[in-house]
């Protein structure tokens, strides 16, 4: 009886999954310096879709705003905040840490002293180069990129240089250790070039781009290949849960499993912080909260933080761009600023649980 | 067939020789108790027949070299319960249990039908079905091990592996948890291969003990051969006295009469 109540539980929070990415999506589309009624807006989604014509009633500008302008970026944050919700659960359960999150192992730092170096040198720019509504150089996202992998195997040969015995714990403390060093790069090359701080502390923040599709296509494969990966080893997650010598008596490689998730969830964290910058928060809280609601299951854990991440960054990415309209508030603010106490309410009104 | 066949095994950690070339042959359904002071090998025993830790010598399992099984083959011939398993956060009992399956589970795919029956029907079995939605890490001590050992039989395995079975468990505890690994034993034709802490309880449930010293096997044999007062004298440095019980050997420290 335990057993169908669970999964009906399940089924009933993919649904409320499905349905608050669909809610945040349509506010991300309507609202905005001009409002516009959801209803049409969502008929105007669906028009997108080849053979299907819905009178809608917005006329040409309002569609242009819909189509061209708001649904890139709703797109973008949705993607962006699945990715980091779901490498921050794969974190979690490979470190059995709740305390771990997508850029533990040298992701943000890497990221940022790569994207300090393009932006104090001005790589990749002429002399008035750069993007037009950020100001960034236009390398920023591959930098970004580089630099987070880069860091991730820098800390993963360092983990690993330490011989075969080698716990999860080495590799939390090899990312600490690259992380302080590179860290301690980008700080000297800011205070070398102090005009550079502002766009520097701008990136930081986290930003979702206006400028079209681009960034969009730019990180789908890798939103596909790191879905794919961590949502076909969810099971051995829950397996990994059980230590390494259980893990391995029932028939697993844990250091293979590991290794392999960890690759998939920084490679997927390092593609949303090279169109993003750094949003904290949404790798910590969207996971906890679905456990807390959900239930401790990876298997219920990881599908279900995709879906909320991305609800939860394009509802944030909304009054991010909303609240102080016409100025945007950076929306790893906005994260923080509404995740916090969410989270402490959830905590408050769930049943304890020992972490 | 024997269900345990180790020659010469070696194991070496961090430089030090934990193991120094122990044999060890348990036939198939017998109970095999590893005792021996603290440091002399027996977890590192019982892991390098789980094939937990790499070691030296040869170690076959229901008449096949370990290094020739793959690891779902190996899980489904040995199953083993640590001396104090992990217990994760917030999982249910029914998915703890259902964990054991994972052998049978091809790789990326989902538990079928007959893994969840099974499951059920280890958790009925051992009395835990009331538990089964309830969270592991609510239970009480001795319904965990309960719980830790359905895990373990959902695997299917015929070879047990148990560390310490009973360490966290109050006396009454011990004996019913003992009770039932041998009533499975008995209905599932199992082969239990246990270290264990307390030597008149391993004498009352072992058909043959192996004593390990340094890492050397320094007797073996049925509880009466090995629970000698000479032999833990010499190997425990212990006082004790050996009573003859009704069904074995029973051990009884004493305190030094010189103090």
């Amino acid at each position: 009886m335990t057993k169908i109540s669970a999964r009906e539980r399940r089924a009933g929070w993919i649904v409320a999954g499905v349905v608050s990415v669909v809610v945040a999506a349509l506010a991300g589309l309507a609202f905005g310096p001009v409002n516009l009624p959801p209803g049409s807006v969502a008929a105007e989604v669906l028009n997108l879709v080849p053979g299907v014509h819905i009178h809608s009633g917005l006329d040409e500008r309002e569609i242009a705003i819909v189509t061209q302008i708001r649904l890139p970026r709703v797109v973008l944050a949705l993607l962006v905040g699945a990715m980091l919700a779901l490498a921050g659960g794969c974190y979690q359960g490979v470190f059995r840490n709740p305390l771990a999150d997508p850029h533990l192992l040298g992701v943000a730092a890497g990221a940022g002293l790569a994207v300090t170096a393009v932006i104090a040198f001005r790589i990749g720019t002429g002399r008035a180069g750069g993007d037009v509504t950020s100001g960034l150089p236009l390398t920023t996202p591959v930098a970004a990129f580089l630099g987070a992998v880069g860091a991730v195997l820098l800390t993963y040969l360092l983990g690993v240089s330490g011989g075969r015995d080698r716990s999860p714990a080495t590799l939390i403390l090899a990312g600490v250790a690259v992380s302080a060093f590179l860290a301690a790069g980008q700080t000297y090359l800011m205070q070398r070039n102090v005009d550079a701080i502002r766009e520097v502390y701008s990136w930081l923040l986290g930003r979702l781009a206006t400028a079209g599709w681009h960034d969009v296509l730019v990180i789908l494969p890798y939103a596909v290949v790191t879905g794919a990966v961590l949502l076909l080893f969810r099971r051995e997650l829950d397996v990994l849960s059980v230590g390494d010598d259980e893990a391995s008596s029932l028939g697993l490689h844990p250091q293979r499993s590991r290794y392999i998730l960890l690759a998939a969830a920084s490679l997927g964290t390092a593609a949303a912080v090279s169109v993003s910058g750094l949003i904290g928060f949404v790798g910590i809280i969207v996971p906890h909260t679905v456990r807390l609601l959900a239930g401790a299951s990876y298997r219920v854990i990881l599908p279900l933080s995709v879906l909320f991440g991305a609800a939860f960054l394009a509802f944030t990415d909304l009054v991010a761009r909303t609240v102080a309209s016409p100025a945007e508030i950076p929306i790893g603010v906005v994260t923080a600023f509404f995740g916090a106490p969410f989270f402490v309410l959830v905590l408050r009104t769930t049943k304890r649980i020992s972490a | 067939m024997n269900a345990v066949e180790a020659l010469g095994v070696r194991v070496t950690l961090g430089g030090a020789t934990i193991l120094d070339g122990v044999d060890l042959t348990v036939a198939a359904g017998e109970w095999v108790a590893v005792i021996g002071p603290n440091g002399a090998g027996k977890s590192t025993m019982l892991r390098a027949v789980g094939g937990l830790l790499p070691a030296a010598g040869a170690i076959s399992i229901f008449g096949t070299r370990t290094e020739a099984l793959s690891r779902r083959q190996r899980a489904r011939l040995v199953a083993t319960v640590a001396q104090s398993p992990v217990v994760p956060a917030g999982m249910a009992v029914f998915d703890y249990v259902l964990l054991g399956r994972t052998p049978y589970i091809p790789p990326l795919g989902r538990e079928s039908a007959a893994d969840l029956a099974a499951a059920g029907e280890v958790l009925a079995q051992l009395d835990l079905h009331r538990f089964a939605g309830r969270q592991l890490a609510t239970l009480s001590g001795g319904e965990r091990q309960r719980v830790f050992l359905a895990r373990a039989l959902a695997q299917g395995a015929p070879l047990l592996l148990l560390d310490e079975p009973t360490t966290a468990l109050d006396i009454g505890h011990q004996q019913e948890v003992l009770d039932l690994v041998d009533e499975l034993r008995r209905d599932r034709g199992l082969t239990v291969l246990a270290t264990m802490h307390d030597l008149s309880i391993a004498g009352e449930y072992a058909d043959r003990m192996v004593l390990l010293a340094s890492g050397r096997v320094a007797a073996s044999g049925t509880p009466r051969e090995v629970l000698t007062e000479e032999l833990l004298a010499t190997h425990y440095g212990a006082r004790v006295r050996v009573i003859e019980g009704d069904r074995g050997p029973l051990v009884v420290p004493v305190r030094s009469s010189m103090l």
